[in-house]
């Protein structure tokens, strides 16, 4: 019955890792960037949450509720001022200046919050503590549940905005031929703006599950960068189910390698990764898709 | 290729290898080079010391300029191979080899073990070639962290290296450093100044028209991410003799990326003189402002985003732009006429 | 007398080479202008820096008056000008119908809409659902134009509508153009074939590496007076090409 429970825990840290996904994903796939900072930005999106939570002792959801919009401005903001600067500049600037605002975020936060660990966990009651049980060992927590249903509800929002809405077809014509959609009048920088606030605004919502699922420090942003990126590479890049799949996939290799042995967890979820790369595949992953 | 009827006019085009500015600053480097050899003479250890580690940053900053400025790979996950030499350096010597010697065969190694992952790293290009070395990295890192016997978590020291006087020591391992030193300058030389040099420009140009082209694309990928394994190899173990203790969080951490990209992108991305003048200004910059702790990475990271966005051909452009030299003979020069006369301008 | 566009001076680079060297001219409302020259005259990159897609190294552009040499692509579809650029350029994800719908969003008030585009280009409807990949060639130059129609420009530039198209597909092409003649609606386009172009237009406008030759109402010009242009025969000494070199230019 170990295996199964840890499956089901595995789903479950599937939707967070597809939350976190979610955003790299959009940014690869409309802007061809990949966001060094993006789990960083999560952290951010993490404190700022708690912050608000416990100076103006809100529930966390509120607190949520208020820093999403803020997360939206930033990213906004971070495209107009630093990314659309580096897209004109070549392929390999936009590495180099994410990854500079990556070293730069984490140790601010550093400077601003000390490396304590935080965690939003206890302010949450008995969402993130409560589960049903199915059986004497098996459980179903509820802030599994709850992530899981945010992810499902946040891909299926994205793919809606994206196939049926004017600012989604924007977005796509823009992903596919950007020089073409500036000339039936698509303004790409703004486009891409847009969608660097939105893939901001999610790393915000998935930093904040994330604190709420566990804990959350300065330093925690690489390995939730590193963990979207296997998630969006074992799904397959550019499909917005996929991020959901691999991200499940990720998860449940991570619980069933805890299961084995607690230290093997992480390690479990790189060589899934890896043998994703090495397999026919990964062979087609250089390519990378628009999203279509 | 054509000359003007009137002979006020345009000179010929020419293609040169060399100009004479560059040739007295070859033979300037020469010099210098002999001057380095002799230090240990005339310095305590803790200069020999420094200069060891000036020396290492010259070398991480030279592989990682030849893998992101040459070939367009921008790799964040160098740290494994730099981890990979330090503590291949540690298992060889517990088997009972000759720590110098052990140095040797663990740059060996990490290259060997680039030659692996290169399978599947090189598969993927851009952001994505990036983050997946960083994924290695943090794999190999877990890994490591995991064997007790090369000291778990808590790190361990190179116990061989305690039977030399301090002074024989860093004076053995100065020289092992310049050793590499040369020894990478060279190898990435002869790679650049052939045809291979012009195919990465190709490469790093576009690849997919480069590749149309009948430029092989693969093997000089590889060939370049061997070599970077090699010579991060080499760095890590230099480290471990110079510092002659390590932690796995510390030698496979990715701040080892942060310092990379900041030498190489204020030096000068795909100069040959550029990852130097960052290696030396980041050498400066380490000595002065590490103990800030965050303000310092903070700093590192703002600077290094402004010179991507602002001057990302670094400091050495600035230089080269005015003075048109080079430090070696790498590349082509295009010397086109001035035109004077009716042409110009005109309708 | 200023046009609908102006074009003064214009100079622009695809590196160190002038493609584009000093040219002028203007396009006056509801006429038709062909723009002719054989392969790297210059009129696709003389398009496109019109139309924005590429930078102008000097010189001015003027858009019914208003200078637009700087403003991007996008405003200068928003004030009224329209590209139709050279190798169609659909977004091949994408079915027919989103394109049409993507270039509509912002467009400018006028009679263009998806159901009268629909209606003008017949061969579309049936097609409004498919991929815009697997269009044969002539349905696609039909959606491209369809698609810049959708703008509601004042003024459309067509870029090569007949290359690589079969003949009959030529044709068709040409069926719609004529009902955007008919539209008075003022037209650029670049063409090859010069019997079409004359046919066509109300002026021809040649150029040849990279300058305009030949400029005329199409009723005073024969066609081997043109032919003279395109080719450069008609040059005194056409070694003088080499000594304009303005290559290496501070």
């Amino acid at each position: 019955m170990n295996w199964i429970n840890a499956i089901i825990q595995g789903v479950f840290l599937g939707g967070l890792y597809a939350l976190f996904a979610c955003g790299l994903s959009l940014m690869f796939g409309v802007m061809r960037i990949i966001n060094l900072a993006h789990g960083d930005l999560a952290v951010v999106g993490a404190f700022g949450v708690w912050v608000v939570a416990t100076r103006w002792h809100l529930s966390p959801f509120i607190a949520l509720l208020l820093v999403l919009p803020a997360m939206l401005l930033l990213g906004y903001m971070l495209h107009r001022t630093v990314l659309a600067r580096s897209l004109r500049s070549g392929p390999l600037t936009p590495l180099l200046t994410t990854f500079g605002l990556a070293i730069v975020i984490q140790n601010a936060l550093l400077q601003i919050f000390s490396p304590d660990v935080h965690s939003l966990g206890s302010l949450t009651g008995s969402i993130s503590t409560g589960s049903w049980r199915l059986t004497s060992q098996l459980s179903v927590p509820y802030q599994g549940v709850l992530v899981l249903v945010v992810a499902i509800l946040l891909l299926g929002a994205l793919q809606f905005i994206l196939q049926h809405t004017g600012f989604g077809r924007e977005m796509r014509a823009t992903a596919q031929d950007p020089e073409t959609a500036e000339l039936i009048g698509v303004p790409a920088s703004s486009v891409y703006a847009r969608a660097t606030a939105i893939a901001v605004a999610t790393a915000a919502l998935a930093g904040a599950f994330l604190a709420i699922h566990s804990t959350f420090d300065p330093s925690s942003g690489p390995t939730q960068l590193i963990f979207a990126f296997e998630a969006v590479v074992i799904g397959g890049l550019g499909s917005i189910w996929g991020t959901l799949i691999g991200g499940i996939v990720l998860g449940i290799a991570q619980t069933i390698g805890a299961t084995l042995d607690p230290q093997y967890s992480i390690l479990a979820g790189h060589l899934v990764f890896l043998a994703v790369l090495a397999s026919p595949r990964g062979r087609l992953i250089a390519t990378g898709t628009a999203i279509t | 290729m054509t000359n003007s009827p009137n002979p006020a006019t345009s000179t010929k085009w020419a293609v040169l290898r060399s100009s004479p500015a560059s040739r007295i600053c070859s033979g300037a480097m020469t010099l210098i080079g002999a001057a380095l050899l002799a230090a240990p003479q005339f310095f305590g250890a803790n200069v020999v010391q420094q200069l060891t580690s000036l020396f290492i940053f010259v070398i991480l900053a030279m592989m990682w300029n030849a893998l992101a400025g040459y070939a367009g790979l921008v790799s964040v996950g160098q740290q494994a191979f730099i981890g990979l030499g330090a503590y291949g350096t540690i298992l060889l010597s517990q088997w009972g080899v000759q720590p110098y010697l052990a140095m040797i065969l663990a740059a060996v190694a990490a290259a060997a073990l680039a030659a692996i992952l290169s399978l599947l790293v090189l598969r993927l290009r851009g952001g994505q070639f990036a983050v997946g070395t960083w994924v290695v990295a943090e794999a190999i890192a877990l890994l490591v962290a995991l064997d007790q016997g090369l000291g778990g978590g808590t790190g361990t020291s190179l116990r061989g290296l305690n039977v030399y006087p301090r002074e024989v020591r860093t004076a053995f391992t100065y020289w092992l450093t310049l050793g590499f030193t040369l020894l990478l300058v060279l190898l990435l030389f002869f790679l650049l100044r052939n045809r291979t040099g012009v195919a990465l420009q190709a490469i790093r140009d576009d690849e997919e028209v480069a590749a149309s082209l009948g430029v092989r694309v693969w093997p000089v990928k590889f060939a370049l991410f061997v070599l970077a394994g090699f010579g991060c190899g080499a760095a890590g173990a230099l480290t471990l003799a110079n510092t002659l203790f390590i932690q796995p969080q510390s030698i496979f951490g990715v701040q080892w990326s942060a310092y990379l990209i900041f030498m190489v992108l204020v030096g000068g991305l795909g100069t040959f003189e550029g990852p130097i003048i960052g290696a030396i200004l980041f050498f400066v910059v380490q000595y002065e402002f590490a103990d800030l702790g965050a303000w310092y990475l903070i700093g590192l990271g703002l600077i290094a985003i402004t010179f991507a966005l602002f001057l990302p051909r670094g400091l050495w452009s600035l230089i080269n732009d005015r003075l048109h030299i080079r430090l070696l003979p790498v590349g082509y020069h295009l010397l086109y006429p001035r035109v004077r006369g009716p042409g110009r301008g005109g309708a | 007398m200023n046009g609908l566009i102006q074009v003064d001076n214009l100079v622009a680079c695809h590196g160190l080479l002038q493609a584009v060297r000093q040219v002028s001219f203007a396009v006056a409302e509801g006429e038709i202008l062909a723009l002719v020259g054989a392969n790297g005259a210059g009129k696709s990159t003389l398009l496109r820096t019109i139309a924005g897609a590429h930078p102008a190294t000097s010189g001015t552009i003027r858009l019914d008056g208003t200078d637009v040499t700087d403003a991007p692509a996008y405003r200068r579809v928003a004030s009224g000008l329209a590209l139709v650029p050279e190798g169609r350029k659909l977004f091949p994800e994408m079915s027919v119908e989103e394109n049409l719908l993507v270039a509509g969003r912002r467009a400018r008030p006028g009679r263009w809409t998806l159901d009268a585009v629909l209606t003008a280009f017949p061969i579309l409807k049936p097609l409004r659902g498919n991929r815009a990949a697997v269009l044969s060639g002539g349905e696609q130059q039909a959606a491209a134009i369809a698609r810049a129609l959708m703008t509601n420009p004042r003024v459309l530039l067509l870029d090569e509508v007949s290359l690589g198209l079969a003949p009959v597909a030529v044709e068709a092409v040409y069926e719609s153009v004529h009902a955007l003649i008919r539209d008075r609606t003022t037209l650029v386009i670049v063409e090859q074939d010069l019997q079409r172009a004359l046919s066509v237009a109300d002026r021809i406008v040649c150029m040849l590496e990279g300058r305009v030759v030949l400029e005329s109402v199409t009723g005073s010009v024969t066609r081997e007076q043109v032919t003279e242009a395109y080719f450069g025969l008609s040059r005194v000494n056409t070694s003088s090409a080499k000594a304009e070199h303005s290559l290496g230019q501070q």
